[in-house]
């Protein structure tokens, strides 16, 4: 079997893939990577389709032993990851945005996420893990889905599905497109419970991103947004991105393991495009909010999805850091006969 | 914001952001509302409009999601709206449940308490709960959490001032006019008056999750023992779950 050995589970390492959709109405919440183009890239650098399930890593990643004759492994996000042919061996940094193929034995530690919430890691053929409700995304309040309905722990063994895959690591050399300036946000669904200068003091203000945040929901603290007729509502659906403002006033944006229903009005919602952004911030981060209409939203995203794969078709074969690239040679020789054998130009 | 007045009160839209919107027939829980919800939830299934990614039915709203990459809200919203105006032949009635329910000792922490403040005995308490009829409006919470309403009047009671950081799994539990049965061990605030040896949830079945909003429920009392041997059939695997289903 090809697996990935969990030497060190990291702090908070789960498998998602773009959530589990289809199942709100039996109160089951998507769930799904924080990060969605983060994840994609990934899986497209490790050579499968866009929703493959692959790790997403909150803070602190796994240390991973490759239990296969052969792993491509690719990772996304600001992790300093290094790779060592051995228990003894000197650590060599991994670089990220990129494709790695390894071999039997090698063990690679991830490490800490710096400046953002979230990295992921993609292995090429996916988990060889059931998928629940046609989704391999965990969502660990209810122990469903992923590695056994929870985030990693050491000992347990990822299986890995054999599959074809490019002859060639890929490399990404753009940035993904997060988009940048304020978080934009949609007016509603109940901003008719708050007063007149509650959606002004919220565009108005400075919020900050407070460490009562999770894969659930980002908790906030800033200027209090006043409602006009009491924080209840008769629970209603909420959507990924929707700001709920509590009692004591202070909102709240509801990420992907949000509650389905939920009985406090929500005054405007994250444009999806933002998401990703918004998701990757973490405590201490401060942030404004922009607000836009629907069809901006709508526009918007659509914008980012265009430049986005724009970018997932110009990923690039890697050259092996440091090494000789001996198809590189062989086709460059043919074209100019002259070669930097260690892949310089 | 689109206002398509059908019936009393006037359906309102109103916007999520820019992946789902949400059809509001009305602010109270409320079967009449809740039987609208459902017709549309049922009708855009129905229709597979491209763009839908699915729809939540709530007590008294849809909401919708969509795929801004496929579709557009302008798009969407007027053949949405038109679905909720046209009437379905078909009424769908749910399914009908009948849940054992045990009622005795460490299974109803609340039942004394619950029956001081009713001022009724405890055994009024289990008769009234056991003999009424409840809809699952919605389901929500957790996975499989269903609100069921028709809790008796004199039932009613609001929510415990200090919710209890544990629930136990499969607790049954009643909190102003709903009762519920808790899926998964959780937080709670609802007063819990008994246990089904039922699993709302099980990974083993086709259907991992016994029922869908629309259902309606009965609970039978039965004794500790019998709980107990339902019990152990259904960890086993054993359990015939049709067994509880008294309409299909």
């Amino acid at each position: 079997m090809s697996a990935l050995l969990v030497r060190q589970p990291g702090l908070f390492t789960t498998v998602q893939d773009l959530g589990r959709f289809g199942a709100q109405a039996l109160g089951m919440p998507v769930a799904g990577a924080i990060d969605p183009l983060a994840l994609r890239l990934a899986n497209a650098l490790a050579g499968n389709k866009e929703n493959e399930g692959a790790l997403e890593i909150g803070f602190m990643g796994p240390t991973l032993e490759v239990q296969a004759d052969s792993a491509r492994i690719a990772f996304v996000g600001a992790v300093q990851a290094t790779i060592q042919n051995g228990d003894d061996a000197p650590e060599k940094p991994l670089a990220t945005s990129r494709s790695h193929t390894l071999k039997r034995g090698q063990i690679v530690k991830i490490g800490f996420v710096s400046g953002a919430a979230y990295a992921y890691c993609a292995v090429a053929g996916g988990f060889e893990l059931p998928r629940f409700m046609d989704s391999l995304s965990t969502y660990t309040r209810a122990g469903l889905g992923g590695y056994n309905g929870r985030k990693l722990e050491a000992g347990d063994v990822l299986p890995v599905r054999q599959a074809a895959s490019p002859k060639r690591d890929l490399t990404c050399a753009q940035a993904l497109p997060y988009g940048d300036g304020a978080i934009k946000i949609v007016k509603g669904p109940q901003a008719d419970y708050f007063t007149d200068g509650a959606f002004e003091t919220l565009l108005a203000s400075e919020y900050v991103v407070t460490k009562e945040t999770d894969r659930m929901g980002m908790r906030l603290d800033g200027p209090v947004l006043a409602h006009s007729k009491g924080a209840d509502i008769v629970s209603d659906g909420i959507a990924t991105g929707c700001i709920q403002v509590p009692g004591a006033g202070t909102p709240i944006v509801l990420l992907a393991d949000h509650q389905t229903i939920g009985g406090y009005p929500k005054i405007a919602t994250v444009a999806s495009a933002d998401l990703p952004r918004l998701g990757q911030m973490m405590p201490g981060q401060r942030l404004r909010f922009a607000a836009i209409d629907v069809a901006q939203a709508e526009t918007l995203r659509r914008q980012q999805e265009e430049t986005f794969k724009r970018l997932l078709s110009a990923l690039a074969p890697a050259r092996p850091p440091g090494g000789i690239d001996v198809e590189a040679l062989g086709s460059a020789n043919l074209i100019d006969g002259m070669v930097d054998a260690l892949g310089r130009t | 914001m689109a206002s398509v007045s059908i019936d009393n009160p006037p359906l309102r839209t109103l916007t999520a952001g820019d992946t789902a919107f949400v059809v509001e027939f009305g602010a109270t829980i409320d079967r009449a509302l809740n039987a609208k919800v459902m017709e549309l939830h049922r009708a855009i299934k129905g229709a597979s409009l491209p763009g839908i990614v699915e729809t939540l039915p709530t007590f008294r709203s849809l909401m919708v999601f969509y795929d801004p990459l496929t579709t557009t809200r302008a798009e969407l919203e007027p053949q949405v709206l038109a679905l909720a105006g046209s009437r379905s032949e078909q009424v769908a009635a749910g399914k009908l449940w009948r849940l054992p329910v045990c009622y005795e000792g460490e299974f109803a922490p609340d039942l004394a308490e619950v029956a001081k403040r009713t001022k009724l005995s405890a055994d009024r308490v289990i008769a009234l709960h056991s003999g009424a009829t409840y809809f699952a409006y919605v389901l929500g919470f957790m996975p499989g959490f269903a609100y069921l309403g028709g809790l008796p009047n004199e039932l009613a009671l609001p929510r415990r001032k200090e919710p209890r950081v544990r629930v136990p799994q499969n607790s049954v539990a009643i909190a102003g006019e709903m009762t519920a049965i808790y899926p998964w061990e959780s937080p709670g605030g609802w007063h819990l008056i008994g246990r089904t040896p039922i699993a709302l949830f099980d990974l083993r079945r086709e259907q991992p999750i016994l029922w869908g909003a629309g259902d309606e429920v009965r609970f039978a009392h039965v004794d500790r023992a019998t709980h107990d041997g339902i019990a152990a059939q259904v960890a086993k695997g054993s359990f015939d779950h049709t067994k509880l289903e008294v309409r299909r």
